[in-house]
Protein backbone atom coordinates (compact mmCIF):
# COMPACT_ATOMS: atom_id res chain seq x y z
CA UNK A 1 0.00 0.00 0.00
CA UNK A 2 2.99 2.51 0.98
CA UNK A 3 3.82 4.41 -2.46
CA UNK A 4 7.97 4.47 -3.89
CA UNK A 5 9.64 7.65 -1.88
CA UNK A 6 10.92 9.77 -4.59
CA UNK A 7 13.84 11.37 -3.62
CA UNK A 8 17.40 12.15 -5.99
CA UNK A 9 18.68 8.49 -4.87
CA UNK A 10 15.63 7.15 -5.55
CA UNK A 11 15.99 8.47 -9.30
CA UNK A 12 19.68 7.31 -9.36
CA UNK A 13 19.17 4.01 -8.16
CA UNK A 14 15.87 3.84 -11.33
CA UNK A 15 18.03 5.15 -13.41
CA UNK A 16 20.48 2.07 -13.54
CA UNK A 17 17.56 -0.01 -14.44
CA UNK A 18 16.53 2.23 -16.79
CA UNK A 19 13.74 3.40 -14.81
CA UNK A 20 11.59 0.08 -15.54
CA UNK A 21 11.12 -0.32 -11.91
CA UNK A 22 8.49 2.61 -11.15
CA UNK A 23 5.14 1.56 -9.99
CA UNK A 24 1.62 3.77 -10.39
CA UNK A 25 1.36 6.58 -8.32
CA UNK A 26 -1.35 5.39 -6.51
CA UNK A 27 -4.47 2.89 -6.38
CA UNK A 28 -6.69 2.56 -8.92
CA UNK A 29 -9.23 1.37 -6.49
CA UNK A 30 -12.54 -0.69 -6.73
CA UNK A 31 -15.33 0.69 -4.88
CA UNK A 32 -16.19 -1.26 -1.48
CA UNK A 33 -19.86 -2.02 -0.08
CA UNK A 34 -19.84 0.69 2.41
CA UNK A 35 -17.16 3.84 4.20
CA UNK A 36 -16.98 5.88 6.88
CA UNK A 37 -16.47 8.72 4.88
CA UNK A 38 -16.87 9.32 1.16
CA UNK A 39 -16.12 12.61 -0.37
CA UNK A 40 -17.69 13.21 -3.93
CA UNK A 41 -15.53 14.88 -6.07
CA UNK A 42 -12.03 13.75 -7.09
CA UNK A 43 -10.44 17.63 -7.42
CA UNK A 44 -7.88 19.15 -5.71
CA UNK A 45 -10.00 19.69 -2.98
CA UNK A 46 -11.88 16.49 -2.76
CA UNK A 47 -8.71 14.62 -2.53
CA UNK A 48 -7.15 17.33 -0.16
CA UNK A 49 -9.93 16.15 2.35
CA UNK A 50 -9.46 12.73 2.23
CA UNK A 51 -5.37 13.09 2.15
CA UNK A 52 -6.06 15.07 5.42
CA UNK A 53 -8.90 12.93 6.90
CA UNK A 54 -6.77 10.16 6.87
CA UNK A 55 -3.05 11.81 7.56
CA UNK A 56 -4.71 14.42 10.52
CA UNK A 57 -7.76 12.81 11.70
CA UNK A 58 -6.23 9.08 11.28
CA UNK A 59 -9.19 8.01 9.49
CA UNK A 60 -8.93 4.69 7.86
CA UNK A 61 -12.40 4.08 6.05
CA UNK A 62 -12.23 6.95 3.21
CA UNK A 63 -13.11 6.46 -0.62
CA UNK A 64 -12.86 9.63 -3.55
CA UNK A 65 -15.78 9.32 -5.89
CA UNK A 66 -14.85 11.05 -9.33
CA UNK A 67 -16.67 11.43 -12.20
CA UNK A 68 -13.95 11.67 -14.59
CA UNK A 69 -10.23 11.17 -14.20
CA UNK A 70 -7.76 12.86 -11.34
CA UNK A 71 -6.89 16.35 -13.19
CA UNK A 72 -9.69 16.18 -15.81
CA UNK A 73 -12.13 18.77 -14.11
CA UNK A 74 -11.56 22.00 -12.74
CA UNK A 75 -7.86 20.96 -11.25
CA UNK A 76 -6.88 21.13 -14.95
CA UNK A 77 -8.73 24.11 -15.82
CA UNK A 78 -7.65 26.79 -13.54
CA UNK A 79 -4.55 29.23 -13.82
CA UNK A 80 -2.54 28.11 -10.61
CA UNK A 81 -2.45 31.07 -8.68
CA UNK A 82 -1.36 31.02 -4.91
CA UNK A 83 -1.67 33.95 -2.83
CA UNK A 84 -3.11 35.64 0.83
CA UNK A 85 -3.40 39.06 -0.24
CA UNK A 86 -7.41 39.34 1.20
CA UNK A 87 -8.71 42.11 2.83
CA UNK A 88 -11.98 40.35 5.33
CA UNK A 89 -11.12 38.92 8.71
CA UNK A 90 -13.13 35.95 7.51
CA UNK A 91 -11.01 35.92 4.88
CA UNK A 92 -7.56 36.46 5.70
CA UNK A 93 -6.61 33.74 8.07
CA UNK A 94 -8.07 30.63 5.92
CA UNK A 95 -6.22 31.75 2.97
CA UNK A 96 -2.41 32.74 4.88
CA UNK A 97 -3.10 28.99 6.49
CA UNK A 98 -3.59 27.87 2.74
CA UNK A 99 -0.22 29.52 1.98
CA UNK A 100 1.99 28.10 4.46
CA UNK A 101 0.12 25.20 4.19
CA UNK A 102 2.02 25.53 0.52
CA UNK A 103 5.54 26.24 1.58
CA UNK A 104 5.23 23.17 3.12
CA UNK A 105 3.07 20.98 0.99
CA UNK A 106 5.93 19.71 -1.51
CA UNK A 107 8.18 17.74 1.76
CA UNK A 108 4.44 17.12 3.24
CA UNK A 109 3.08 15.09 -0.06
CA UNK A 110 6.87 14.05 -1.15
CA UNK A 111 5.83 15.48 -4.37
CA UNK A 112 6.92 17.74 -6.70
CA UNK A 113 4.17 20.59 -6.57
CA UNK A 114 6.02 23.04 -8.75
CA UNK A 115 5.11 25.49 -6.32
CA UNK A 116 7.37 28.62 -7.08
CA UNK A 117 7.03 31.97 -4.89
CA UNK A 118 8.05 34.66 -7.66
CA UNK A 119 5.68 37.30 -6.24
CA UNK A 120 1.88 38.58 -6.79
CA UNK A 121 1.57 42.47 -8.12
CA UNK A 122 -1.66 44.23 -7.72
CA UNK A 123 -1.52 47.33 -9.61
CA UNK A 124 -3.26 51.04 -9.00
CA UNK A 125 -3.75 53.42 -11.91
CA UNK A 126 -5.07 56.14 -9.68
CA UNK A 127 -4.60 58.06 -6.18
CA UNK A 128 -7.97 56.81 -4.45
CA UNK A 129 -7.33 53.17 -5.62
CA UNK A 130 -3.83 53.41 -3.91
CA UNK A 131 -5.94 54.30 -0.73
CA UNK A 132 -8.07 51.11 -1.34
CA UNK A 133 -4.62 49.21 -2.07
CA UNK A 134 -2.75 50.28 1.55
CA UNK A 135 -5.77 49.36 2.89
CA UNK A 136 -5.62 46.10 2.17
CA UNK A 137 -2.06 45.61 2.26
CA UNK A 138 -2.19 47.46 6.25
CA UNK A 139 -5.29 44.55 7.03
CA UNK A 140 -2.87 42.10 5.59
CA UNK A 141 -0.05 42.68 7.86
CA UNK A 142 -2.38 43.36 10.43
CA UNK A 143 -3.09 39.69 10.54
CA UNK A 144 1.00 38.97 9.74
CA UNK A 145 0.96 38.41 5.76
CA UNK A 146 3.63 40.13 4.04
CA UNK A 147 2.65 43.02 1.49
CA UNK A 148 4.75 45.59 -0.11
CA UNK A 149 2.97 48.77 -1.29
CA UNK A 150 5.20 49.89 -4.73
CA UNK A 151 5.09 53.03 -5.97
CA UNK A 152 5.81 53.68 -10.10
CA UNK A 153 9.55 53.93 -9.62
CA UNK A 154 9.47 50.47 -7.77
CA UNK A 155 7.25 48.73 -10.31
CA UNK A 156 9.25 49.89 -13.31
CA UNK A 157 12.48 48.14 -11.75
CA UNK A 158 10.72 44.61 -11.52
CA UNK A 159 8.55 45.05 -14.77
CA UNK A 160 9.78 47.41 -16.99
CA UNK A 161 7.67 46.09 -20.08
CA UNK A 162 4.31 47.83 -18.64
CA UNK A 163 2.18 50.60 -19.73
CA UNK A 164 3.10 53.45 -17.58
CA UNK A 165 1.80 56.41 -19.33
CA UNK A 166 -1.15 54.79 -20.77
CA UNK A 167 -3.31 58.11 -21.46
CA UNK A 168 -6.77 56.32 -19.43
CA UNK A 169 -5.14 53.93 -17.31
CA UNK A 170 -1.22 55.07 -15.90
CA UNK A 171 0.13 53.04 -13.37
CA UNK A 172 0.48 54.69 -10.61
CA UNK A 173 2.13 51.90 -8.28
CA UNK A 174 1.16 48.19 -7.03
CA UNK A 175 0.94 46.20 -4.03
CA UNK A 176 3.10 43.02 -4.13
CA UNK A 177 2.32 40.14 -1.83
CA UNK A 178 6.53 38.19 -2.35
CA UNK A 179 5.03 35.21 -1.17
CA UNK A 180 2.48 34.54 -3.44
CA UNK A 181 3.38 33.02 -6.91
CA UNK A 182 2.25 29.54 -8.72
CA UNK A 183 1.86 25.68 -8.67
CA UNK A 184 1.63 23.26 -11.01
CA UNK A 185 -2.23 22.18 -11.25
CA UNK A 186 -1.63 18.81 -12.05
CA UNK A 187 1.05 18.05 -9.73
CA UNK A 188 -0.95 19.48 -6.85
CA UNK A 189 -3.70 16.51 -7.26
CA UNK A 190 -0.98 13.64 -8.40
CA UNK A 191 0.76 14.76 -5.28
CA UNK A 192 -2.68 14.77 -3.16
CA UNK A 193 -3.52 11.42 -4.55
CA UNK A 194 -0.50 9.56 -4.23
CA UNK A 195 0.02 10.58 -0.80
CA UNK A 196 -4.12 9.94 0.50
CA UNK A 197 -3.48 6.49 -1.55
CA UNK A 198 -0.40 6.12 0.55
CA UNK A 199 -2.61 6.38 3.49
CA UNK A 200 -5.51 3.84 2.45
CA UNK A 201 -7.47 6.23 0.98
CA UNK A 202 -9.55 4.68 -1.95
CA UNK A 203 -9.48 6.86 -5.62
CA UNK A 204 -11.96 5.34 -7.14
CA UNK A 205 -12.59 6.65 -10.75
CA UNK A 206 -15.15 6.87 -13.69
CA UNK A 207 -17.60 6.71 -10.62
CA UNK A 208 -20.28 9.62 -11.05
CA UNK A 209 -23.10 9.97 -8.02
CA UNK A 210 -26.49 9.63 -9.62
CA UNK A 211 -28.66 9.91 -6.55
CA UNK A 212 -29.09 9.83 -2.81
CA UNK A 213 -30.32 6.84 -0.63
CA UNK A 214 -32.20 8.54 2.89
CA UNK A 215 -33.52 7.16 5.86
CA UNK A 216 -37.03 7.63 6.91
CA UNK A 217 -35.27 10.42 8.96
CA UNK A 218 -33.91 11.74 5.97
CA UNK A 219 -30.49 11.42 6.88
CA UNK A 220 -28.31 10.90 3.65
CA UNK A 221 -26.88 6.69 4.51
CA UNK A 222 -25.50 6.20 0.95
CA UNK A 223 -24.86 7.31 -2.46
CA UNK A 224 -26.34 5.59 -6.29
CA UNK A 225 -23.24 5.92 -8.52
CA UNK A 226 -23.04 3.99 -12.12
CA UNK A 227 -21.00 1.32 -10.19
CA UNK A 228 -23.53 0.89 -7.62
CA UNK A 229 -25.00 1.93 -3.98
CA UNK A 230 -22.04 3.09 -1.43
CA UNK A 231 -23.14 3.21 2.01
CA UNK A 232 -21.50 5.95 3.62
CA UNK A 233 -21.43 6.95 7.54
CA UNK A 234 -20.65 10.92 6.13
CA UNK A 235 -20.80 12.13 2.69
CA UNK A 236 -18.97 15.35 1.86
CA UNK A 237 -19.71 17.46 -1.45
CA UNK A 238 -16.92 18.78 -3.03
CA UNK A 239 -17.88 19.32 -6.53
CA UNK A 240 -17.49 22.97 -6.79
CA UNK A 241 -19.21 24.13 -10.51
CA UNK A 242 -21.45 21.64 -10.34
CA UNK A 243 -22.30 21.74 -6.76
CA UNK A 244 -26.20 22.72 -7.19
CA UNK A 245 -26.43 19.55 -9.27
CA UNK A 246 -25.95 16.96 -6.55
CA UNK A 247 -27.24 19.23 -4.23
CA UNK A 248 -30.47 18.60 -5.89
CA UNK A 249 -30.35 15.08 -5.56
CA UNK A 250 -30.60 15.49 -1.98
CA UNK A 251 -33.52 18.30 -2.62
CA UNK A 252 -31.48 21.23 -1.78
CA UNK A 253 -31.56 24.12 -3.70
CA UNK A 254 -28.06 26.51 -3.14
CA UNK A 255 -27.25 30.07 -3.30
CA UNK A 256 -25.04 29.66 -6.42
CA UNK A 257 -25.05 30.15 -9.77
CA UNK A 258 -22.48 28.12 -12.40
CA UNK A 259 -21.04 30.03 -14.38
CA UNK A 260 -17.78 30.01 -16.83
CA UNK A 261 -14.91 31.50 -17.04
CA UNK A 262 -12.09 31.47 -19.59
CA UNK A 263 -8.49 31.19 -19.51
CA UNK A 264 -5.83 31.53 -22.00
CA UNK A 265 -2.36 30.26 -22.75
CA UNK A 266 0.50 31.82 -25.32
CA UNK A 267 3.32 30.33 -27.32
CA UNK A 268 6.05 29.26 -25.44
CA UNK A 269 8.55 32.48 -24.79
CA UNK A 270 12.04 33.02 -22.63
CA UNK A 271 11.48 34.73 -18.87
CA UNK A 272 9.80 37.72 -18.90
CA UNK A 273 7.17 38.25 -16.49
CA UNK A 274 8.58 38.12 -12.83
CA UNK A 275 5.86 37.27 -11.38
CA UNK A 276 2.07 36.99 -11.26
CA UNK A 277 0.44 40.79 -12.48
CA UNK A 278 -2.88 42.33 -11.98
CA UNK A 279 -4.28 44.96 -13.87
CA UNK A 280 -6.53 47.74 -11.55
CA UNK A 281 -8.88 48.91 -14.12
CA UNK A 282 -10.41 45.88 -15.69
CA UNK A 283 -9.98 41.98 -14.06
CA UNK A 284 -6.68 40.91 -15.78
CA UNK A 285 -4.33 38.78 -14.21
CA UNK A 286 -1.22 37.28 -15.91
CA UNK A 287 1.78 35.20 -15.09
CA UNK A 288 3.99 32.79 -17.17
CA UNK A 289 4.55 29.06 -16.57
CA UNK A 290 7.61 27.08 -16.05
CA UNK A 291 7.23 25.98 -19.71
CA UNK A 292 7.23 30.01 -21.05
CA UNK A 293 3.72 30.05 -21.71
CA UNK A 294 1.90 33.48 -20.94
CA UNK A 295 -0.86 31.91 -18.93
CA UNK A 296 -3.71 34.55 -18.61
CA UNK A 297 -7.83 35.43 -17.96
CA UNK A 298 -10.22 38.02 -16.99
CA UNK A 299 -14.22 38.25 -16.20
CA UNK A 300 -16.38 35.45 -16.23
CA UNK A 301 -18.78 35.50 -19.49
CA UNK A 302 -21.48 36.59 -17.46
CA UNK A 303 -24.45 33.93 -18.11
CA UNK A 304 -24.84 30.64 -16.59
CA UNK A 305 -23.38 27.88 -17.82
CA UNK A 306 -22.60 24.01 -17.76
CA UNK A 307 -20.48 23.77 -21.34
CA UNK A 308 -16.89 24.23 -19.84
CA UNK A 309 -16.25 26.53 -23.49
CA UNK A 310 -16.55 30.93 -23.71
CA UNK A 311 -17.55 33.06 -26.29
CA UNK A 312 -15.81 35.61 -27.77
CA UNK A 313 -16.68 39.10 -26.96
CA UNK A 314 -14.71 38.17 -23.65
CA UNK A 315 -11.65 36.59 -25.47
CA UNK A 316 -12.04 40.30 -26.85
CA UNK A 317 -12.30 41.95 -23.48
CA UNK A 318 -9.24 40.19 -22.13
CA UNK A 319 -7.12 40.50 -25.08
CA UNK A 320 -7.51 44.66 -25.05
CA UNK A 321 -6.75 44.50 -21.35
CA UNK A 322 -3.45 42.83 -22.06
CA UNK A 323 -2.66 45.38 -24.72
CA UNK A 324 -3.71 48.23 -22.07
CA UNK A 325 -1.33 46.49 -19.66
CA UNK A 326 1.88 45.06 -21.68
CA UNK A 327 1.56 45.83 -25.41
CA UNK A 328 4.69 43.45 -26.22
CA UNK A 329 2.06 40.55 -25.77
CA UNK A 330 0.89 41.87 -28.82
CA UNK A 331 3.36 39.59 -30.87
CA UNK A 332 2.56 36.90 -29.53
CA UNK A 333 0.13 34.04 -31.12
CA UNK A 334 -1.98 32.36 -28.45
CA UNK A 335 -2.08 28.50 -28.18
CA UNK A 336 -5.02 27.54 -26.64
CA UNK A 337 -8.06 28.76 -24.68
CA UNK A 338 -10.48 26.74 -22.44
CA UNK A 339 -13.02 27.38 -20.11
CA UNK A 340 -13.88 26.52 -16.52
CA UNK A 341 -17.30 26.15 -14.44
CA UNK A 342 -17.07 28.24 -11.32
CA UNK A 343 -19.72 27.69 -8.70
CA UNK A 344 -20.52 31.78 -8.19
CA UNK A 345 -22.16 32.28 -4.53
CA UNK A 346 -23.86 35.87 -4.20
CA UNK A 347 -21.09 37.37 -1.88
CA UNK A 348 -18.02 35.97 -3.56
CA UNK A 349 -16.90 33.82 -0.82
CA UNK A 350 -16.71 30.26 -0.66
CA UNK A 351 -18.87 27.53 1.81
CA UNK A 352 -17.83 24.76 4.18
CA UNK A 353 -20.23 23.77 6.27
CA UNK A 354 -22.93 21.49 7.29
CA UNK A 355 -26.30 21.10 5.29
CA UNK A 356 -29.77 21.23 6.75
CA UNK A 357 -29.58 17.24 5.06
CA UNK A 358 -28.24 15.30 7.88
CA UNK A 359 -25.29 12.92 6.85
CA UNK A 360 -24.41 15.24 4.40
CA UNK A 361 -21.74 18.24 4.08
CA UNK A 362 -20.90 20.97 1.52
CA UNK A 363 -17.70 22.49 0.15
CA UNK A 364 -17.97 24.60 -2.54
CA UNK A 365 -18.48 28.17 -3.78
CA UNK A 366 -15.06 28.72 -4.75
CA UNK A 367 -15.99 31.20 -7.23
CA UNK A 368 -12.73 32.06 -9.27
CA UNK A 369 -10.53 31.26 -6.33
CA UNK A 370 -10.36 28.11 -5.66
CA UNK A 371 -6.86 26.65 -7.23
CA UNK A 372 -5.24 28.50 -3.93
CA UNK A 373 -7.79 27.31 -1.50
CA UNK A 374 -6.75 23.95 -2.48
CA UNK A 375 -5.04 22.56 0.79
CA UNK A 376 -6.73 24.55 3.74
CA UNK A 377 -9.84 24.04 2.55
CA UNK A 378 -9.60 20.26 2.24
CA UNK A 379 -8.00 20.71 6.00
CA UNK A 380 -11.09 22.75 7.05
CA UNK A 381 -13.35 20.04 5.63
CA UNK A 382 -11.69 17.45 6.80
CA UNK A 383 -12.22 18.93 10.13
CA UNK A 384 -15.57 19.33 9.60
CA UNK A 385 -16.66 16.19 8.36
CA UNK A 386 -14.44 13.88 11.34
CA UNK A 387 -15.47 16.43 14.32
CA UNK A 388 -18.35 17.83 12.97
CA UNK A 389 -17.54 21.10 14.31
CA UNK A 390 -15.79 23.85 11.91
CA UNK A 391 -12.50 24.67 11.76
CA UNK A 392 -11.10 27.84 13.69
CA UNK A 393 -10.38 29.21 10.17
CA UNK A 394 -12.94 28.69 8.18
CA UNK A 395 -16.01 29.86 11.19
CA UNK A 396 -17.50 32.13 8.60
CA UNK A 397 -17.96 30.13 5.42
CA UNK A 398 -21.87 29.25 6.74
CA UNK A 399 -24.32 27.97 4.72
CA UNK A 400 -26.79 30.08 6.18
CA UNK A 401 -25.07 33.42 6.12
CA UNK A 402 -27.17 34.83 3.71
CA UNK A 403 -30.21 33.88 5.43
CA UNK A 404 -28.18 35.88 9.15
CA UNK A 405 -26.88 38.78 6.88
CA UNK A 406 -23.34 38.05 8.09
CA UNK A 407 -22.12 37.95 4.01
CA UNK A 408 -18.21 38.02 3.12
CA UNK A 409 -18.53 40.00 0.09
CA UNK A 410 -14.96 40.61 -0.69
CA UNK A 411 -14.73 42.31 -3.76
CA UNK A 412 -18.61 41.92 -4.56
CA UNK A 413 -18.02 40.77 -7.94
CA UNK A 414 -19.85 37.58 -9.99
CA UNK A 415 -23.15 36.31 -9.65
CA UNK A 416 -26.36 39.09 -8.51
CA UNK A 417 -28.45 38.62 -5.69
CA UNK A 418 -32.08 39.72 -6.46
CA UNK A 419 -31.36 43.01 -4.86
CA UNK A 420 -33.19 45.49 -6.88
CA UNK B 1 -23.85 33.42 -29.15
CA UNK B 2 -26.10 34.83 -32.01
CA UNK B 3 -29.83 36.22 -30.37
CA UNK B 4 -32.01 36.61 -31.78
CA UNK B 5 -34.08 39.70 -31.01
CA UNK B 6 -37.72 39.45 -31.96
CA UNK B 7 -37.48 43.56 -32.54
CA UNK B 8 -33.98 44.24 -33.96
CA UNK B 9 -33.30 40.49 -35.83
CA UNK B 10 -30.22 38.09 -34.99
CA UNK B 11 -27.61 40.28 -33.07
CA UNK B 12 -24.42 39.09 -31.25
CA UNK B 13 -25.05 38.18 -27.19
CA UNK B 14 -22.15 41.10 -26.59
CA UNK B 15 -25.21 43.91 -26.97
CA UNK B 16 -26.94 42.14 -24.55
CA UNK B 17 -27.06 42.52 -20.19
CA UNK B 18 -27.96 38.86 -18.89
CA UNK B 19 -29.97 39.43 -15.54
CA UNK B 20 -30.51 35.84 -15.08
CA UNK B 21 -33.51 32.93 -14.04
CA UNK B 22 -36.54 34.41 -15.41
CA UNK B 23 -38.19 32.42 -12.22
CA UNK B 24 -37.55 33.66 -9.16
CA UNK B 25 -40.83 36.25 -8.49
CA UNK B 26 -40.32 38.70 -5.65
CA UNK B 27 -42.47 37.75 -2.68
CA UNK B 28 -45.59 39.60 -0.84
CA UNK B 29 -45.08 41.48 2.07
CA UNK B 30 -45.91 39.16 4.85
CA UNK B 31 -44.70 36.28 3.13
CA UNK B 32 -42.12 36.11 5.90
CA UNK B 33 -38.49 35.97 5.79
CA UNK B 34 -37.64 32.79 4.20
CA UNK B 35 -39.64 33.51 1.06
CA UNK B 36 -37.31 36.89 0.68
CA UNK B 37 -34.31 34.81 1.63
CA UNK B 38 -35.56 32.07 -1.03
CA UNK B 39 -35.71 35.20 -3.68
CA UNK B 40 -32.92 36.99 -3.17
CA UNK B 41 -30.37 34.35 -2.86
CA UNK B 42 -31.78 30.58 -4.17
CA UNK B 43 -31.08 29.04 -7.34
CA UNK B 44 -32.65 26.64 -9.72
CA UNK B 45 -29.35 26.84 -11.62
CA UNK B 46 -29.79 23.77 -14.02
CA UNK B 47 -27.82 22.05 -16.32
CA UNK B 48 -30.21 21.99 -19.29
CA UNK B 49 -32.81 24.32 -20.59
CA UNK B 50 -33.79 27.47 -18.65
CA UNK B 51 -36.28 30.46 -19.05
CA UNK B 52 -33.61 33.83 -18.65
CA UNK B 53 -34.37 37.35 -18.63
CA UNK B 54 -32.40 39.61 -21.13
CA UNK B 55 -32.01 43.09 -21.72
CA UNK B 56 -31.36 44.48 -25.24
CA UNK B 57 -28.81 47.23 -23.45
CA UNK B 58 -27.74 48.68 -26.84
CA UNK B 59 -30.72 47.95 -29.04
CA UNK B 60 -33.98 48.24 -28.64
CA UNK B 61 -33.80 48.29 -24.82
CA UNK B 62 -36.48 45.49 -24.72
CA UNK B 63 -36.73 43.06 -21.88
CA UNK B 64 -36.76 39.37 -23.76
CA UNK B 65 -36.92 36.29 -21.92
CA UNK B 66 -34.64 33.58 -23.60
CA UNK B 67 -35.12 29.81 -23.21
CA UNK B 68 -31.50 28.24 -23.06
CA UNK B 69 -29.90 25.47 -22.86
CA UNK B 70 -26.96 25.43 -20.16
CA UNK B 71 -25.12 23.19 -21.24
CA UNK B 72 -24.42 23.82 -24.90
CA UNK B 73 -25.31 27.65 -24.96
CA UNK B 74 -28.47 26.69 -27.73
CA UNK B 75 -31.21 28.98 -27.64
CA UNK B 76 -34.51 27.31 -27.82
CA UNK B 77 -36.43 30.49 -28.29
CA UNK B 78 -36.84 34.64 -27.49
CA UNK B 79 -39.83 36.32 -26.24
CA UNK B 80 -41.16 39.37 -25.52
CA UNK B 81 -41.01 39.14 -21.42
CA UNK B 82 -44.14 41.56 -21.89
CA UNK B 83 -45.89 39.06 -23.55
CA UNK B 84 -44.79 35.98 -21.29
CA UNK B 85 -45.28 37.90 -18.04
CA UNK B 86 -47.40 40.92 -18.80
Amino acid sequence: MSAQHYSIFALARQALTQHRGWTPAWRNAEPRESYDFIVIGGGGHGLATAYYLAKVFGQKSVAVLEKGWIGGGNAGRNTTIIRSNYLLPGNIPFYEMSLKLWEGLEQDLNYNAMVSQRGILNLFHSDEQRDAHERRGNAMRLHGVDADLLDAAAVRKMAPFLDFENARFPIFGGLLQKRGGTARHDGVVWGFARAASALGVDIIQNCEVTGMVRDAQGRVTAVETNRGRIRAGKIGMAVAGNSSRVAAQADLRLPIESHVLQAFVSEGLKPILPGVITFGAGHFYISQSDKGGLVFGGDLDGYKSYAQRGNLPIVEDVCEEAMALMPMVGRARLLRSWGGIMDMTMDGSPIIDRTPVPGLYFNGGWCYGGFKATPASGLCFAHLLARDEPHPAATAYRLDRFASGHLIDEKGSGAQPNLQ
Amino acid sequence: MIVKCPHCGSRDSGEFHIRGEAAPCRPEYGDGQAAFVEYVYGRSNVAGVQQEHWYHMVGCRSWLTVERDTRTHEIVSVTFTKEVQP
